[in-house]
C-alpha cells in the first residue's frame, strides 16, 4: 500500500481548513508548532481573538526583526506582540479561561489520537525521558472545541490515528476534530466519520493506511 | 511607618533557610528574578523545595541554583526547555526529584494556596498517568481529581514598578506566576525595575495590593537570561 501514498494536503493547506472551520469571533488557543499557522489563515471577515495561556489574550503577530521584547513571549516561548485591546493576566486567570470553558477554541498537534477522541501529545512514556506537560491537560479538559492538525502517520508510517492510544494520555475522549493531510475526521459516537478527503484518495485507500475504523 | 524596602539583594534574602520551599515567578525568562536567585545561590540555602513553571536554562538563574546542588524537589509543569540541560542531566541521575503538574493546575494550587483553600477539584488530568492514586469524586455527572493546595514559605518575584507599601504592577506577560506566588508564600520577595511613590499607581491598577508582599528590592536593570546563556554565563561569574 505504501507505494500507493498519494501526496495529500500541504501543512499550509490543512491550517488553512482550520481556520475555515472557526466561527467569526471566537477565542482561539494554538498549540505550539503546526498549529501556530491557522494564523495565517484567517478567512476574510472573520476576527478571532488569539488566548496564550502564558497570559495574554490578543496576541498578534511574530515581531519585525529587533523588536523583539522577552517579556512579550507566547506558550512556546517566542516573541510575540500584543493587539489593540489585548490585556494581560496572571496564570490563575489564564487558566480560569480555559478550564472555565471560555476559550472557544484550542489546536493542537498530537502523537496520537483514538478513535473515540482520547489524546496522547505530552509523552511518548519512554523510560529516563524527563517528563513535561505544560498546558495540554488543561487546556484538552477546558476548551470549549478541540481540534487536532497532524500528519496522518509519522515518518516512519506508524498509525496516528489509532484504535487505542499506547502513549500516555492527554486527556479521554477530547477531541472533536481530527485535521491530518489526508482526510478531516470527526469524533462521533459512533467513530471517525469521514468529512473530508484530499484529492485523489479513495475511501478504500484511507482506511488502509488508518489503524482506526473510520467511516462516511 | 510602614516600607518594605530593603536596600540589597543580600537583605532580602537573608533568612531564607535550608528545607525551605520557595516559589519563583517567571514562564522562561520573562518574570524569572535572576538578581534574586543569584542572591539566594551567595546565600547558601540547601534543600529546598522550588516551585516554578520551568527549571531554567543555560547555568545562570534557578538552572545555576540547581546545578549548586541547593535544590532537593523541583514543583514544575514543564521541566525541560531550550538550553535546559542543567535539570535533566541531575533528574536521569536520580539527584533531584520532581513533581510534574499541570500547568494550570499549578497555578490553581498556587492561587487555593494563598486563598485559604487547602485542595479543590479539577477536570484536568482525568485518566491520565497524572492523576494515578489521587481521589476522585462526581459532580453532575463528569468525574474530577482532587489537587491539593501549594504554600510556600519563601516566593521570590520579578515586577516592574513597586511602592513602599508593597503595591505590585508587572511587566506584559511577565505577570505570569508573580501575583499568585506572592499570595500563597508567607515572605514574598519582589525585585522590581522602578520603585514608585505612594500613589503614583493608580489604585484602579495595582496588580497585586501590597497585603501580599514582605520586601521589595529595586534592580534597575536585570540581566536577560537569554543573552546571558547565549554568552555562555554561568554564575557565580
Amino acid at each position: 500500500m505504501v507505494n500507493e501514498l498519494k501526496e495529500g494536503w500541504n501543512v499550509n493547506q490543512m491550517a488553512q481548513k482550520v481556520a475555515r472551520d472557526i466561527p467569526d469571533g471566537s477565542y482561539v488557543n494554538l498549540g505550539i508548532g503546526i498549529p501556530e499557522k491557522v494564523a495565517a489563515f484567517v478567512p476574510e471577515g472573520r476576527e478571532f481573538i488569539y488566548h496564550t495561556e502564558n497570559g495574554l489574550l490578543g496576541m498578534g503577530p511574530v515581531p519585525a526583526e529587533g523588536q523583539e521584547d522577552p517579556e512579550l513571549i507566547n506558550a512556546g516561548k517566542k516573541a510575540v506582540t500584543a493587539i489593540p485591546g489585548a490585556c494581560y493576566f496572571h496564570h490563575a486567570d489564564s487558566f480560569t479561561m480555559i478550564r472555565g470553558k471560555h476559550i472557544d477554541v484550542c489546536v493542537l498537534g498530537a502523537l496520537q489520537v483514538a478513535e473515540n477522541g482520547d489524546l496522547a501529545n505530552w509523552s511518548t512514556g519512554e523510560p529516563g525521558a524527563i517528563p513535561a506537560v505544560g498546558g495540554a491537560m488543561d487546556l484538552v479538559a477546558g476548551v470549549k472545541t478541540i481540534y487536532v492538525i497532524t500528519k496522518h502517520n509519522t515518518k516512519t508510517g506508524e498509525a496516528k490515528i489509532v484504535k487505542n492510544c499506547s502513549y500516555p494520555l492527554t486527556g479521554k475522549a477530547v477531541v472533536n476534530r481530527i485535521y491530518t493531510d489526508l482526510a478531516i475526521l470527526d469524533v462521533t459516537e459512533k467513530g471517525l466519520k469521514v468529512i473530508e478527503m484530499a484529492p485523489g484518495l479513495s475511501f478504500d485507500y484511507l482506511q488502509s493506511v488508518t489503524e482506526a475504523h473510520i467511516f462516511q | 511607618m510602614i516600607n518594605k524596602i530593603v536596600t540589597s539583594v543580600e537583605e532580602a534574602v537573608q533568612d531564607i533557610f535550608d528545607g525551605a520551599t520557595v516559589m519563583i515567578s517567571g514562564f522562561g525568562e520573562a518574570g524569572s528574578p535572576i538578581e534574586l536567585i543569584h542572591a539566594l545561590i551567595d546565600q547558601g540555602a540547601k534543600n529546598l523545595t522550588i516551585v516554578s513553571n520551568n527549571t531554567g536554562s543555560g547555568e545562570v538563574g534557578l538552572a545555576a541554583l540547581i546545578a549548586h546542588k541547593r535544590v532537593k524537589k523541583m514543583i514544575c509543569s514543564f521541566p525541560r526547555t531550550a538550553n535546559s540541560t542543567v535539570f535533566p542531566e541531575l533528574y536521569k541521575k536520580g539527584e533531584i526529584e520532581l513533581e510534574l503538574v499541570p500547568q494550570g493546575t499549578l497555578a490553581e494550587r498556587i492561587r487555593a494556596g494563598g486563598a485559604g483553600i487547602p485542595a479543590f477539584f479539577t477536570p484536568t488530568s482525568v485518566g491520565t498517568p497524572l492523576a494515578e492514586g489521587k481521589e476522585t469524586r462526581v459532580f453532575d455527572e463528569l468525574t474530577y481529581v482532587m489537587e491539593n493546595a501549594i504554600k510556600a514559605d519563601f516566593a521570590l518575584v520579578k515586577a516592574l514598578k513597586a511602592d513602599r507599601y508593597g503595591n505590585l504592577v508587572y511587566n506584559k506577560t511577565a505577570r505570569n506566576f508573580g501575583p499568585i506566588m506572592c499570595t500563597a508564600a508567607k515572605t514574598a520577595i519582589v525585585q522590581a525595575e522602578q520603585l514608585v511613590e505612594l500613589g503614583d499607581i493608580d489604585p484602579e491598577c495595582v496588580v497585586t495590593p501590597g497585603i501580599f508582599v514582605k520586601r521589595v528590592v529595586k534592580i534597575t536593570n536585570p540581566a536577560q537570561e537569554s543573552k546571558l546563556v547565549a554568552e555562555n554565563r554561568r554564575y557565580p561569574w
